[in-house]
Order: C-alpha cells, then sequence, then structure tokens
C-alpha cells in the first residue's frame, strides 16, 4: 500500500505538470519483479532440467556441454518408460492409494469430530487425546511392529493394508472440531426442535457447510497418500501392487553392468509428480487453505 | 467447549469406533510394541526373548555408528530447515509486495510441495552426477575438485539436503504468505512514515512479527526431515557412500529388517518417539502463540 500510495502520488504529481514531465519509473516493482522471476527460475529449474532430459536421447543426455534445451525424443521416451516400468499400473495403484486415504481420512475424522463436539459421552476425553497422540508415533517410530500387525492380518500387498492403517487423522479431526465449535449452538437445537435426530443434522446440515473445508483437505491428504514411500515399501513386495513413487526407484540399474538410462527415469519422474503438482495448481485455493488451516 | 445438545446412548460410539479402531490397532499396539521389544533382546528367527532391561539402550548409546546417525540426522535436519525457511521468507517476502501478477507468482512458487521427496531426489542425483549431471560440470570450471557424491560423504549430504528442502518450500511459503498478508497495513505505513527503507522495515519489522511463524516453521521442517526423509535417502544414497547420509530412521528400519536385530531397532524406535514427542509440544507450544499482532 506504500508502495502504491508513493506511486499514486507521482502519477497525480506528473499528471499535474502534464506534458512537462514523464511518469516516473516504478523502480520498487521492477525489483520486486526481476526477484520473483529469479527466485521461481530457481525453484523451477529441476523440474524443467528432469523435463529436458525427459524428452533427450542417450547420446544427448551426456554430451558436453550439457543440453539445456528439449529434444524432440518425448513420445518415444514416455512411451517406453511407461512400458519398461510398468506406470500404468504404478500409477492406477497410486491413485487408488492417494484417494482412498484422502476420502477415508476425511470421513472418520468428520464423523469423530462430530460425535467429540456434539455429544456427552463417557471417554470422550480420551478419545480426544487418543486422536491427539497419534501425531506423536510417525509410521517410522513404530514400523516393525505395524508391519507384524499387518502380516497378522494378511493384508501385505493389498489395497486396504496400504490405506487403512493410515487413516487416522488427529489434524483433519482437529479442523472439523474447530469447524464445528464455530456453528452457533441455535442451529443445532432448532434442528432438534424439528424433530432431526443428529445423523440427519450432521447429513443435511453440516455436511453442506463443510465442503470448502473438505475440499481444502482432499488436496493436502492427496498429496500426503500419493507421496508415501516408507509405508508402500513395507507393504507391497509384488510388482502389482507397488506405487509409483518406489517403483520409480526401479528404474535405477545398481548393478553397474547396465547402463542407466537417465532420460527415461526423468520421463517416470515426470509421470510420478504430475498428477500432485497439477492438483495444487489446479486447486491452489483450497490447497493453501488446507494447508494453513489444518495445522493450526 | 460447547454445550452438547444431543443424547444418544450408543451413537458416539459408533461414530468413534473407525477413527479408534485405527488409532488403537495401527498407532498404540505397535507403539506399544515398540516400548516392549526395546527391553528384551530377541533372537533373529523371533522365537525367543530375553528381558535385558536398558541394556539395549546403554549399547546404542556408547556405540559411535549410532551416534554418528544422530549427529546426521540433525545435520540433515537442521540443513533442510534453515534453507526451506530463509529462501521461503524471502520468497513470500516478495511476493506480499504490492506488484502485479501476483497470483501467477504465488502459484508458480507453490507447486514443489507436490513433489514426493524421493522423487526430488532422483531429479537431483542426476543434476549431482558425477559424470553427466549439470552441477559438477559447472564446478569443473572453478574447481578441480572432485565433486562426486558417490565418494564424498558431505556431497551425498548436500544433495539430499537439496533435494529435501525443495520440496519444503512450497509449504513454507504458503505459510508466510498468510502471516505476512494479516500484517495491519498501518504498521507497514508507520514504518514508511519513518522514512525505513524495505529491507530497513522487512528486519526491523516483518521480521519479529512473523517469528512466531518462523518458530512453528521450524519446528515443522524439522519433524518432517526426520520422519519422512526414508524415502529420499532410501532412493538415492541408501544410507551412503560409507554411512554419511544414514539418518535414524533408515537405521531403525535397516537394523530391524534387514539385520533381525529387534530389541535394537526397538530401542531405536524409542528414542525417535522421544525426539518427535518434543518437537510436537514445542510446535503446538508456539501454535498457541501464533498470529498476534496486537
Amino acid at each position: 500500500m506504500s508502495a502504491v500510495g508513493a506511486t499514486q502520488a507521482a502519477v497525480r504529481a506528473s499528471g499535474r505538470e502534464g506534458l512537462i514531465r514523464k511518469r516516473p519509473f516504478d523502480w520498487h516493482a521492477a525489483v520486486v519483479h526481476a526477484l520473483l522471476v529469479s527466485c521461481i527460475a530457481v525453484v523451477a529449474f529441476p523440474l524443467y532440467y528432469a523435463f529436458v532430459i525427459s524428452t533427450q536421447d542417450l547420446q544427448q543426455v551426456v554430451q558436453r556441454p550439457p543440453r539445456l534445451l528439449p529434444s524432440t525424443h518425448l513420445l518415444e521416451n514416455y512411451a517406453e518408460a511407461w512400458q519398461k516400468a510398468n506406470m500404468g499400473r504404478m500409477l492406477v495403484n497410486s491413485a487408488v492409494m492417494a484417494v482412498t486415504i484422502a476420502v477415508g481420512k476425511i470421513t472418520i475424522s468428520m464423523l469423530s469430530a462430530f460425535a467429540i463436539v456434539y455429544f456427552n459421552f463417557r471417554g470422550r476425553m480420551i478419545c480426544f487425546w487418543m486422536i491427539f497422540i497419534t501425531l506423536m508415533l510417525p509410521v517410522p517410530v513404530r514400523i516393525m511392529s505395524t508391519y507384524e500387525v499387518i502380516g497378522t492380518l494378511g493384508w501385505l500387498n493389498t489395497y486396504q493394508g496400504l490405506t487403512i492403517p493410515l487413516m487416522a487423522s488427529a489434524t483433519a479431526t482437529f479442523l472439523f472440531r474447530q469447524f464445528y465449535l464455530t456453528i452457533p449452538n441455535e442451529m443445532a437445537e432448532a434442528a432438534q426442535l424439528d424433530g432431526a435426530g443428529p445423523l440427519r443434522f450432521l447429513g443435511s446440515f453440516l455436511l453442506p457447510l463443510s465442503w470448502a473445508n473438505i475440499a481444502a483437505l482432499f488436496v493436502v491428504l492427496f498429496i500426503y497418500g500419493w507421496n508415501q514411500y516408507l509405508w508402500p515399501f513395507m507393504i507391497t513386495n509384488t510388482e502389482a501392487m507397488r506405487t509409483v513413487v518406489i517403483g520409480l526407484e526401479g528404474l535405477i540399474p545398481r548393478s553397474g553392468t547396465e547402463l542407466p538410462t537417465w532420460n527415461l527415469i526423468m520421463a517416470g519422474a515426470v509421470m510420478a509428480l504430475l498428477p500432485p503438482v497439477a492438483i495444487i495448481v489446479f486447486m491452489q485455493r483450497w490447497f493453501v487453505k488446507g494447508l494453513v488451516e489444518s495445522e493450526k | 467447549m460447547k454445550r452438547t445438545v444431543f443424547k444418544n446412548r450408543w451413537l458416539p460410539y459408533l461414530l468413534v469406533f473407525p477413527q479408534m479402531a485405527v488409532t488403537i490397532v495401527f498407532f498404540f499396539w505397535p507403539a506399544l510394541k515398540s516400548l516392549q521389544l526395546s527391553v528384551f533382546r530377541v533372537s533373529p528367527f523371533g522365537d525367543r526373548m530375553t528381558f535385558v532391561g536398558f541394556a539395549n539402550f546403554a549399547k546404542l548409546l556408547t556405540d559411535a555408528e549410532y551416534y554418528a546417525t544422530v549427529v546426521n540426522s540433525f545435520v540433515f535436519a537442521g540443513g533442510v530447515t534453515v534453507i526451506a525457511v530463509t529462501v521461503a521468507l524471502v520468497a513470500a517476502g516478495l511476493a506480499t509486495q504490492k506488484i502485479r501478477g501476483l497470483a501467477a507468482y504465488r502459484t508458480l512458487l507453490l507447486w514443489p510441495y507436490g513433489i514426493a521427496p524421493a522423487v526430488a531426489g532422483i531429479i537431483f542425483l542426476f543434476i549431482f552426477h558425477p559424470a553427466y549431471g549439470i552441477l559438477p560440470y559447472f564446478l569443473s570450471f572453478v574447481t578441480t575438485y572432485q565433486f562426486n557424491w558417490l565418494l564424498k560423504g558431505w556431497v551425498a549430504m548436500t544433495l539430499v539436503i537439496a533435494a529435501t528442502a525443495w520440496t519444503h518450500l512450497g509449504y513454507n511459503i504458503a505459510f508466510y504468505i498468510a502471516g505476512l498478508l494479516a500484517i495491519p497495513a498501518s504498521v507497514l505505513e508507520a514504518a514508511d512514515v519513518d522514512g525505513a527503507g524495505p529491507i530497513r522495515r522487512f528486519t526491523a519489522i516483518v521480521f519479529p512479527l512473523v517469528s512466531p511463524i518462523t518458530f512453528y516453521l521450524v519446528a515443522l521442517n524439522m519433524v518432517f526431515a526426520f520422519f519422512e526423509s526414508f524415502g529420499v535417502i532410501d532412493a538415492v544414497t541408501k544410507g551412503g557412500p560409507g554411512g554419511a547420509t544414514e539418518i535414524m530412521v533408515y537405521k531403525a528400519y535397516k537394523d530391524g529388517l534387514i539385520g533381525l536385530n529387534l530389541g535394537s531397532s526397538g530401542a531405536q524406535s524409542v528414542i525417535l518417539m522421544a525426539i518427535v514427542i518434543v518437537l510436537t509440544v514445542l510446535q503446538f507450544r508456539v501454535a498457541e502463540r501464533k498470529v498476534t499482532y496486537s
């Protein structure tokens, strides 16, 4: 506002003097634009580079000086990477995992937040604190024993094994709880007077009001699910159940006898990162809301 | 807390059941199991368990190799946090100036959050590639130093830190933008009247005002770097070269699943649990005091 104020004053001043003086150049804005563009160039470079490599043939990949412009092999590289790494199947697995985790977390968190806010039942605070404590038990601190539990249940290499154990969510529960607490108590009383039961109130009153929160959480949780590494790494060991984030590593030969096809690896990387990045770009408003509000 | 209105004997239990079932079966039960394992010695086939008290912990705390993974973890998490938070503050400071095209700039700054650390690691692996990578190529003009992550531990550490910090940026920028936009215009105008330049205004006024967000982000970035970085290590360095990038979560996994040393792995899990508890408490302490600009 200060810069704009100064500019406006300058514009007014130049207007008064009419033809004599030109409108002064806004140095402040120019510097900010330049700095922002360079920031973005730095942030975007790794992705640009990965994309460029994914369009080259192997000879161009290893040429010196490095070629920093796209080449003409985009389609054949992506097709070959798709075939070689079984990309179709892995992308489907990732999508199933990400969507199921997001929907599952949102559903069970909505229900438990509803119970905690709108009912007075024995053990309510115990439930609340138990949900809170899950924040302090990330996958790596309980990985060995969780693996055992999954094995006992016979859930290795299954979609339920990939998704259900990750569905507890303290942040989503707290977000819905905060949101319910902002809804005036009179609403629930009015619903009760109309003879609506709690489930009716949840379904036809709270749910329609919650769509903004649900969309915001969905974006953040989809990305969370898509980008899981340790969990699918432990729970699956067949090609058919592998997700794209862990499967990508399989494109890199470790033996040393096989030459790494970096153009195909980069094509795979671009395919693996495109869905979550696209969701952020196209649902940016929800993404920022979900990120900032769910962590309060 | 709000007055509760609905009365039903069994419905609330039914509503919390799914969340509680997942919490107990997949969080509490395994966590207790880890606690239990940490005080036992388990035979490699898991058929015999001997109570050993704190022997597993004592062994870890006197083990130079474990000590190295603790140092690696803090170097890694600290490096990621410092880079990701500092760059994010600068970028958010620029993206909240009154200029045109802000929406586009913000979108272009936020998207790296969508990239999995492991995928970022693979991209940076090629950027750092000793033979074909663009970074060693350009560095070869200014120095004869062999910038080879396969041989030099610190280069490998730089690689995984850079890749991970890249994926944290979008998150931190989103938080800082929200925080910077919440600063009342009157405060900045007052500084303007006092004749403070943009840099002075930033260091003297903006920076102290966003410091609660900074502390919060530091705690959060540390937690992420500590506990969500298995992927980048496994996909890129596998802890190497010579254990230089072996962080605590990677060693706990390796000793447990590959080395089948369940007692030691359990003790390592308990130590990790203590760290995440401290960081989470810190994060919530700060969150309570967040966004107070009065």
